[in-house]
């Protein structure tokens, strides 16, 4: 049964950034075909989960396990988990000067599989996947995020996770600041892969949530899990946000 | 002349290889009688003896220069110069004499076994030489005058006459008097009025031993409204056991006319390359020096335009790349000697594992030279704490009507970037090259295709081993 393959499994996790805790016993299992949502408040902890997850060196497991594709990757470095089927579609995406887009993707997809890219096929890919997005052919020669507005870093991003057909897509916020169409548009990208993959969301706003459906939605509090349910989870928090969830900090 | 020097110097149509003098060697070090000698035997006029016997006694004369790298200057052993090499002596040189790791970058780079064998100054021939041949024809179609130094001193003693030392005199400094004391090979070119050489005109093509020699000359005219890109030297690694190279190149542009002169050079790490470059553009012509160097242990080369010219414009690109027990000491000189000259000035140096990089740049506007602008853009991109980036800029402005701008910064990369990369299935070391193949690629555009992709696959493995 594929759709009951676990992909990711992150158990008991505790993780510090310079000795500060910011994951504090994070629980999550996503299987194949699964999109799970973090929702929750800044400093939460939801982007040091997305990134823990795709092994940034600046964060530090002080306890428990990531085990994906039931393989314990807690040494794995980031590089080994992007050939894996890791994706990372980031936040604030990094500026890379003077790197074309063009190059850029084709030694990133041709470093992630095994075989070797055929330049007619992966141009014919390429456009394909560009076409999609709505995504314009001069942003092939331009530079990597350089001088990109945030609604085109943030398809980029996307075009690189339909390229790299990841087996788990961690997305960080990809919906912000993106207006309707890009909401829309980038939408499509994620509905494109989930059904093979598994996929993480983190978001603020169920506004995404219109045009993707979730099958977990989470509320983070304080480095874990507090609640757990399906979408109309993330209804109810956009009508009545966090604070029926909060311990009352004097208890 | 034997069989055997015939074939070290291969089919040799353009130099002073008469077969009497094929056996002739020169022991190391200097003295005014080797600088006659080497003229000597070149038969060379008698103009050209003098200059070389006067620049050879400047040479002695002037002191080394008090700036810049002076302990590593001071290090050079001028007795343990040889100043003539004959290209037959390149030949005795052996392969299993150069060393194992720039012969893995050989194959690394994909270079054929040949030419492998010519950057490793073993052989003093190169195939590609009919390819030469072919270019040249079409050259001498349209009147553009193609040959080396000592060939163009021969046939054109006129034009060389009038240029050689006009642009460069040997009293320069110290390194362009030692030049023209001894020089030998390089390239001289003429470009007849109007005529625009389409293709690059690549001195890689017409491979001897002289063209990569230690004291080569070069000197360009293009006459009015013509157009010429030159290119010389290569990205691969060039392996040297001489360890001096002081070349001097002088440009001419005539009124309306473009000189582009691209260089990289990747000289092996015992090498000093102490290089005079410098170009006059009369009215309205154009100079850009593209400049790139990997290699050495030192180099000392400013690129320099005078704006002679009303309306004249200067470009210098260069970028410099210093790594383990490397100093360069590079940058670009521009002198606004005329009202309404540009310039534009884009300096780029990484340093890694200790290695020195420095820009030196000088701006100079005379009091006549109204409405002159000048751009100054110099990036240093450090990979590890151990190395070091230096900036020294002058600016001598006299004329308040001048636009300057000079930016500068220093960068490192930063884990973000590295972060981003890797999550996009890039190693540590295929990021790092990556980002400085981008932070080099102002330069990297401005080269020829293979020159281009060459460079990048040299920085990508440059980067192997650098991690940790």
């Amino acid at each position: 049964m594929r759709m009951t393959e676990e992909i990711l499994r992150v158990e008991d996790l505790h993780v510090s950034v310079d000795e500060t805790p910011i994951l504090n016993g994070m629980n999550l299992t996503i299987h194949r075909g699964e999109i799970h949502v973090i929702m929750g408040r800044n400093g939460a902890g939801k982007s040091t989960l997305a990134s823990v997850i795709m092994g940034h060196p600046a964060y530090e497991i002080t306890k428990g396990t990531i085990h994906y594709m039931g393989t314990n990757i807690n040494e794995m470095s980031v590089f080994e988990r992007a050939r894996a089927g890791m994706f990372l579609s980031f936040q604030y995406p990094a500026v890379i000067p003077g790197v074309q887009v063009g190059t850029f993707l084709k030694k990133s997809v041709q470093s992630v599989r095994d075989e070797p890219l055929k330049g007619r096929e992966f141009r014919k890919e390429l456009n394909g996947a560009m076409k999609a997005l709505e995504m314009e052919k001069s942003v092939l020669s331009r530079y990597v995020n350089d001088g990109f507005s945030g609604g085109e870093k943030k398809r980029l991003e996307i075009l690189q996770m339909l390229l790299l057909k990841p087996t788990l897509a961690l997305l960080d916020e990809t919906d912000s600041g993106l207006d309707i169409d890009a909401l829309r548009i980038v939408a499509k990208g994620i509905n494109s892969v989930a059904p093979e993959a598994g996929c993480l969301i983190i978001t603020h706003y169920q506004r995404l949530l219109d045009h993707v459906q979730p099958h977990f939605v989470h509320v983070m509090i304080d480095g874990a899990i507090v609640q757990s349910g399906g979408p109309e989870l993330a209804h109810k928090l956009e009508e009545q946000g966090y604070e029926w969830l909060e311990t009352p900090k004097e208890a | 002349m034997s069989d055997e020097a015939r074939e070290a110097v291969g089919d040799y149509q353009f130099g002073f290889h008469d077969p009497e003098n094929a056996t002739i060697r020169f022991d190391k070090g200097l003295s005014e009688q080797v600088v006659r000698d080497i003229s000597a035997l070149k038969n060379e006029p008698e103009w050209m003896t003098d200059i070389r016997v006067k620049a050879y006694h400047h040479f002695m004369a002037r002191e080394m220069p008090n700036w810049g790298n002076c302990g590593e200057l001071n290090n050079i052993d001028f007795d343990n110069v040889t100043y003539f090499l004959r290209s037959s002596d390149a030949t005795e040189k052996n392969w299993d004499d150069v060393p194992d790791d720039i012969k893995n970058t050989f194959d690394r780079l994909g270079i054929p076994e040949a030419e492998q064998k010519w950057l490793g100054g073993v052989t003093a021939q190169y195939e590609s030489e009919a390819v030469y041949h072919s270019i040249r024809e079409d050259l001498e179609a349209q009147g553009v005058l193609f040959l080396d130094m000592d060939s163009g001193l021969k046939e054109h003693p006129e034009i060389v006459k009038q240029y050689f030392g006009s642009v460069i005199p040997y009293s320069d400094n110290k390194f362009s008097a030692l030049n023209t004391a001894v020089w030998s090979g390089g390239s001289f070119i003429y470009v007849p009025k109007g005529v625009h050489v389409e293709m690059p005109v690549q001195a890689y093509f017409r491979i001897n031993a002289q063209n990569m020699g230690q004291f080569e000359r070069t000197l360009i005219i293009a006459d009015e409204g013509s157009s010429i890109h030159y290119v010389e030297g290569c990205t691969a690694p060039t392996y040297s056991t001489d360890s001096l190279h002081s070349a001097v190149v002088e440009l001419i542009a005539m009124k309306g006319s473009k000189i582009r002169y691209s260089t990289i050079q990747n000289w092996s790490a015992n090498v000093y390359n102490l290089v005079t470059k410098r170009g006059v553009a009369h009215e309205n012509a154009t100079v850009e020096w593209v400049d790139g160097n990997i290699g050495s242990k030192l180099t000392m080369k400013y690129p320099a335009v005078l704006l002679k010219g009303e309306g004249a414009h200067a470009e210098v690109i260069s970028v410099a790349y210093a790594g383990a027990g490397q100093h360069q000491d590079a940058g670009a000189k521009v002198h606004h000697l005329a009202p309404n000259t540009t310039s534009n000035i884009l300096s780029k140096s990484i340093s890694k594992n200790g290695g020195r990089s420095s820009y030196r740049g000088m701006l100079q506007v005379s009091p006549k030279s109204h409405g002159c602008r000048s751009k100054i853009v110099c990036d240093a991109l450090m990979l590890d704490s151990d190395s070091r980036s230096d900036t020294y800029p002058t600016m001598e402005v006299g004329n308040s009507t001048a636009d300057l701008e000079h930016e500068a910064s220093v960068s490192k990369v930063s884990g973000d970037q590295l972060f981003y990369l890797m999550s996009r299935g890039f190693s540590e070391e295929e990021a790092m090259g990556l980002i400085v193949n981008g932070f080099f690629e102002p330069f990297t555009r401005e080269l020829p295709m293979e020159y281009a992709v060459e460079l990048n696959k040299l920085l990508e493995l440059e980067m192997e081993g650098s991690i940790g």
